[in-house]
C-alpha cells in the first residue's frame, strides 16, 4: 500500500510541464488534486516513471471572464467553485454539481482539470462540461489547442489528450441570466460514485415553451452522455410533467452500463430516466424563478 | 520547447520544510512517503489513522492550511511550505482537554477511538465555519469520515456539544447551559 518509485518533477510553470509531458510521454501521469491518482499509486494499479506535480503553477489557478466565456484554470480546487462569487453568478449549475463530488475532504484537494482529465463517466465535472458545452484548453510542445467537452470523453477514461498535452482550463460559456439548471444524483450514501446522475440546462420562451435544453447523463455509460433524444423531445414544447416524463424515457438507449455489482442495466435505466426527469423538472423551477424575479 | 528538464528531478530524497502543529519542521523525505506515513513514521504524529490508504474512511484526515484532507492521498513532498494540524495540536495533556475532545469524551463520541482524530480535526473546521448546523447537516459534513462503532448519533451529539460551548465561548456572555468557564474558543 505504497507509492512505487517514480521520478517526481515540480514544475512551476505550464511550458515546463509540457516539457516534461514531452520528455517522458505515456510513461508520466500528471499529479493534479490527487484524489483518484494517489490510491491508483498507492494500490499500484499506477506505476508512472514520472508524476508530474502540477500544484505549484500558479497559472493553472485562476478564475476569469472572458466576454461571454468563464475560463477556470486546470489546478482550481473543487471545493473553490462551491461559493465563488463569478461562478455562482455565470455558471450557476457549476456550484450545484461541484458539491456531489465525494466528501469536502476530497474537494478540499480535487482539481477541475483533475477530475476532468481522469474522465470518470460517473464524475461531475465531466457530465457538466458536457451540459455546459465547455471548451478544454490543452497545451502540447507546438502550442494550445482547444477541444469541444462533446469530443473530449472518448472512452472509458480515454480523452482525446495527446500523452504529451497538459490541460490548463476549462471554458465555460457564461450562462443567460434566465437560464434554469438543475444537477441530479442517486447514490447509496453520501459521497459515493453516482448510480445515475444528470444535468439541465433550460431556456424557456416568452410563451413558455422550451427554447433550448441542454441534458447530459453521467455513470450511465463509458463517457458522459449529452442527451440529444431528450432534448429533442422537448424541443418547442411547453415543460409540464407528462412532457417531461416522456422526454426523459428517451435516455434509455443510452445507458450501456451493464449489470454490475451496483446495479443491473435495468435499474441503471430506471435510474437515468429518473436523475433525468428531476433535472429537467429542477431545471424548469429555476428558469420559472429567474423570469418571475425579473 | 523540448529542452530536457528532467534531469533536475530524481527519484530519491527531498528536502521539506512543513509548518506542522504550529512548528516549522524540516526534514529529508523520500518523494514517494505520503504525507500520512511522514506524520506517523518521521513525526510520530500516530493520531493519524490509516484505515484503507486510498482515500475511502476518511481516518488519516488532517487539516492543510485549515482546510480537511486526507493525508494518504497527498505526498509529503506537496505539503512542503504548507501548514499542517493533527489532533496533537488541540491539548497534549489529557488532564486539560480541547472543548471539543471534552465533548467527545462526555457524549461518548467515541468507542474504538480509530476514526476520533479525524472527527475532532473535521468538527474543529466545522465549528470554525461559524454557522449553527442541525443533525442533518452535521451528518452530512461528517460524511467523509467512516465510523465502524458508534452509529454516529454520538458523534453529532458531541459535535453539536463542543459547537455551542465554543460559539458560547466566542460570544461572551448570555449562552445556556452548555456554557462553561474555560470554553473560550480554543487554543489555536
Ligand atoms: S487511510 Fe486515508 S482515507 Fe483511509
Ligand atoms: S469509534 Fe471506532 S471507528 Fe469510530
Amino acid at each position: 500500500m505504497k507509492p512505487p518509485a517514480f521520478t517526481y518533477c515540480d514544475p512551476d510553470s505550464v511550458d515546463e510541464a509540457v516539457a516534461l509531458k514531452n520528455e517522458y510521454g505515456i510513461d508520466s501521469l500528471v499529479l493534479a488534486g490527487g484524489q483518484s491518482l494517489l490510491p491508483m499509486l498507492n494500490i499500484r494499479l499506477a506505476r508512472p516513471e514520472a508524476l508530474i506535480d502540477i500544484n505549484r503553477i500558479s497559472d493553472l489557478q485562476k478564475i476569469e471572464r472572458w466576454s461571454d466565456v468563464l475560463e477556470i484554470g486546470a489546478g482550481v480546487r473543487q471545493y473553490q467553485l462551491e461559493d465563488h462569487p463569478l461562478v455562482q453568478e455565470l455558471v450557476p449549475l457549476l456550484p450545484q454539481a461541484v458539491k456531489f463530488i465525494g466528501h469536502i475532504e476530497n474537494r478540499h484537494r480535487g482539481t477541475v482539470g483533475g477530475s476532468i482529465a481522469h474522465a470518470d463517466s460517473a464524475a461531475e465535472l465531466p457530465c457538466t462540461a458536457v451540459a455546459l458545452d465547455a471548451t478544454l484548453v490543452v497545451r502540447g510542445p507546438s502550442g494550445s489547442r482547444t477541444i469541444a467537452a462533446r469530443d473530449f470523453f472518448q472512452g472509458w477514461m480515454t480523452t482525446a489528450l495527446e500523452p504529451e498535452e497538459v490541460l490548463v482550463a476549462v471554458r465555460y460559456p457564461v450562462m443567460p441570466w434566465t437560464a434554469g439548471h438543475g444537477f441530479v444524483e442517486v447514490a447509496r450514501r453520501e459521497g459515493d460514485f453516482a448510480l445515475a446522475g444528470a444535468a439541465a440546462v433550460v431556456n424557456l420562451g416568452e410563451d413558455g415553451r422550451i427554447a433550448s435544453l441542454a441534458v447530459s447523463a453521467a455513470s450511465i455509460s463509458d463517457t458522459p452522455v449529452r442527451a440529444t433524444a431528450v432534448e429533442q423531445a422537448l424541443a418547442g414544447e411547453l415543460p409540464t410533467k407528462e412532457n417531461i416524463a416522456r422526454a426523459a424515457k428517451e435516455i434509455v438507449p443510452s445507458v450501456t452500463s451493464g449489470d454490475d455489482m451496483h446495479a443491473t442495466r435495468a435499474y441503471r435505466q430506471h435510474l437515468a430516466t429518473v436523475v433525468v426527469q428531476r433535472a429537467i423538472t429542477a431545471a424548469v423551477a429555476r428558469a420559472h424563478e429567474r423570469s418571475n424575479a425579473q | 520547447m523540448t529542452t530536457s528538464t528532467g534531469s533536475k528531478y530524481g527519484t530519491g530524497q527531498r528536502t521539506v520544510t512543513v509548518r506542522v502543529n504550529g512548528r516549522d519542521v524540516t526534514r529529508e523525505v523520500s518523494t514517494r512517503t505520503t504525507l500520512a506515513d511522514f506524520l506517523r513514521d518521521d513525526l510520530d504524529l500516530v493520531s493519524v489513522h490509516l484505515g484503507c490508504e486510498h482515500g475511502v474512511c476518511g481516518c488519516c484526515t488532517i487539516l492543510l492550511d485549515g482546510h480537511s484532507v486526507r493525508s494518504c492521498l497527498m505526498l509529503a513532498v506537496q505539503a512542503d511550505g504548507h501548514a499542517v494540524e493533527t489532533v496533537e495540536s488541540l491539548s497534549g495533556n489529557p488532564a486539560e482537554l480541547h472543548p471539543i475532545q471534552e465533548s467527545f469524551a462526555e457524549e461518548q463520541g467515541l468507542q474504538c477511538g480509530f476514526c476520533t482524530p479525524a472527527m475532532v480535526l473535521r468538527t474543529k473546521e466545522i465549528i470554525e465555519t461559524g454557522r449553527e448546523l442541525t443533525d442533518a447537516e452535521v451528518r452530512h459534513e461528517i460524511s467523509g469520515i467512516l465510523c465502524r462503532c458508534t452509529g454516529y448519533q454520538n458523534i453529532v451529539n458531541a459535535v453539536q456539544s463542543a459547537s455551542a460551548k465554543l460559539r458560547c465561548g466566542a460570544a461572551g456572555a448570555g449562552c445556556g447551559a452548555a456554557a462553561t468557564d474555560d470554553s473560550t474558543g480554543g487554543r489555536h
